[in-house]
């Protein structure tokens, strides 16, 4: 009888709720830590950007609609589902270089982070909107909306990195095209499968594999996307994207440290949420 | 077309002898049209060609409103929007015509005196069909004094599926003889007919009746406008043109919402009827949403980035 040959995992992209493959048609090798084959990867172009954009948008007004109550029941479903698979992502961390306990801190960080992240949902709008004293008779409130589609640049670390970028960004009702880490591509597709399997609706998180060099200047000059994450990006890539985002006043997020490698495991704060969010203050006359 | 050639246009006088012509028209391979129509889509229009495409499609676009809803104020805000289609560069060419109903002609006319943007009023108790014809003709009458310079009618499809050809020919015909001058598109309705033997048949029956466009749909029915539909009245005008010498135009109207919509229209008309259809004067596209897309794509190729909507007019 002849041996069993292994099933692997073709991996796609995560766009609209659906994993087609790049509409170009190409791929690339992603290697593990020691030089060994690992997978293909698909290598998004820009059209795939485009379309995602497009994905984005169309998700765009539905999610922010929803309650922030019910946002954070969707995300803490998708850490539910995260802990269902520790292990492919333990091992698909392992394969990247983490020694198996460094792979286990990882996932789990990553999924308590997520539901940290969860549970800011219903409560930021009380950290930073504001019951504003005016000299007449009204009531002013700020309160925080929504930028709208936020292009993030992943950073490498694969996945409490990839988790601490996207669901600040999504939590507050924006939707997100991501650019995952060139080198270490396939956590970010797994998780792919852990959101299409939440209670995630399509086009709210979209995620392309390539190189950052060729998608992340579509994804900074495109005139419908309204917000740009450039952590993953350094250098001149960094500034080119930030000079093209500029054209439509694009909210743009670009560490201090760029350059230096982040540490992820750090207490996040809320900058990466409030980044995105847009005030809107309402007058409403008193005693009517 | 086997006998039916034989038989000139101007000897079809009785009702039984259209009859006769109609159903003697060759019967259409539909999973042929559907395959054909599918291939052409497929054709890749990239860069200059693309640009030339878009240009073209502009062009072509009967800007259509046709709400119960719509005002003066839209009319207007429309009419604008057809003269200059992106007022932030002025190489975009005009659209063909504007699309309204009957009673706002006299305010589309008003607002688009000089720009040569056409106005086009739909007519005769559109979109059903279902009125008497003194009231389709007064309907027709009423547009063509106020100023319209094309008039988009539809059959009654009622007495067509009941097999009055006849009563069919003879409204288009009453019509057609109250715009005179003023060119008359015959909206076929065509996802009420059901076959296309009776996109074909319908086809033939308007342009016997002195139609100079025939359209798809009035965009009130789904399936609107279908590439395979228009295939198969695009070979209906070929076909015409070849017997008569009268050219007819097409329009296809509904569901056409993105610039590859509009660009596979465009490759089905050069391989199907000829470029010498490749022209406003021939070809229209009946749509609303599809110039906003129109205009995106066409930033893009000027300026390099992809465009957002939130920097167009909406309608």
């Amino acid at each position: 009888m002849s041996e069993r040959l292994n099933v692997s995992k073709t991996y796609k992209l995560y766009i609209g709720g659906a994993f087609p493959r790049s509409e170009s048609g190409r791929s690339y090798t992603v290697n593990d830590a020691k030089g060994g084959f690992l997978a293909n990867a698909s290598r998004a172009s820009r059209k795939d950007v485009r379309d995602a954009v497009v994905a984005a948008r169309k998700a765009q007004p539905g999610w922010a609609a929803r309650t922030p109550y019910n946002r954070g029941q969707i995300l803490y479903r998708v850490a539910e589902m995260l802990q269902g698979r520790c292990g492919q992502f333990t091992d698909e961390l392992r394969a990247t270089g983490l020694s198996k306990s460094a792979a286990t801190t990882e996932v789990e960080a990553a999924i308590d982070r997520w539901v940290w992240y969860a549970g800011w949902a219903d409560k930021l709008a009380q950290v930073t909107g504001t019951a504003n004293p005016v000299s007449g008779p009204f009531f002013n409130f700020s309160t925080p909306e929504p930028t709208g589609v936020v292009g993030i640049v992943a950073p490498d670390s694969p996945l409490l990195g990839l988790v601490s970028v996207l669901a600040p960004a999504i939590v507050t009702g924006n939707t997100t095209v991501l650019v995952a880490s060139e080198t270490a591509p396939l956590p970010a597709i797994t998780l792919g499968e852990v959101l299409a399997t939440s209670d995630l609706p399509g086009g709210v998180i979209n995620i392309l594999t390539g190189r950052r060099s060729e998608l992340a200047p579509w994804l900074a000059s495109h005139m419908d996307v309204n917000g740009l994450d450039l952590t993953g990006a350094s250098g001149d890539l960094a500034v080119e994207c930030e000079k093209a985002a500029a054209e439509n006043l694009k909210r743009v997020l670009r560490p201090v440290e760029a350059d230096q490698p982040t540490d992820w495991t750090a207490h996040p704060g809320i900058t990466r949420m409030t980044t995105f969010l847009e005030t809107k203050t309402v007058w409403h006359p008193v005693g009517v | 077309m086997g006998d039916a050639v034989s038989v000139s246009t101007e000897t079809l006088t009785g009702a039984a002898e259209l009859r006769r012509f109609l159903h003697g028209l060759p019967g259409v391979d539909q999973v042929g049209a559907e395959e054909r129509a599918a291939r052409l889509a497929t054709r890749s229009i990239k860069t200059s060609a693309k640009a030339y495409a878009i240009d073209l499609a502009i062009s072509m676009v009967d800007l259509t409103t046709l709400e119960g809803a719509d005002t003066p104020g839209k009319v207007r805000a429309l009419c604008a929007k057809a003269a200059h289609p992106d007022p932030a560069d002025a190489s975009v060419p005009k659209v063909a015509a504007i699309c309204v109903y009957s009673d706002l002609v006299a305010e589309a006319v008003r607002a688009l005196e000089g720009t040569g943007v056409g106005v086009a009023s739909v007519a005769t108790a559109f979109p059903s069909g279902r009125a008497p014809l003194e009231a389709k003709l007064a309907d027709t009458r009423r547009a063509v004094a106020d100023g319209a310079s094309e008039i988009d009618m539809v059959i009654d499809r009622g007495a067509f599926l009941s097999g009055d050809f006849q009563k069919v020919f003879e409204e288009i015909a009453a019509i057609k003889a109250e715009c005179g001058e003023v060119h008359l598109k015959v909206i076929l309705e065509t996802g009420e007919l059901v076959t296309y033997d009776n996109v074909r048949r319908a086809s033939w029956l308007a342009m016997l009746a002195g139609a100079d466009f025939i359209k798809t749909s009035t965009g009130k029915v789904s399936p609107a406008a279908t590439l395979p539909v228009t295939l198969v009245m695009l070979e209906a005008v070929r076909d015409f043109r070849a017997r008569t010498g009268r050219q007819v135009g097409v329009k296809p109207a509904g569901g056409i919402r993105t610039t590859k919509d509009a660009i596979k229209y465009l490759v089905l008309v050069n391989e199907t009827a000829g470029p010498d259809w490749l022209s406003p004067e021939w070809f229209r596209l009946g749509a609303s949403s599809v110039l906003n897309d129109l205009l995106m794509q066409r930033r893009k190729l000027t300026t390099g980035v992809y465009a957002g909507p939130d920097y167009f007019t909406l309608d």
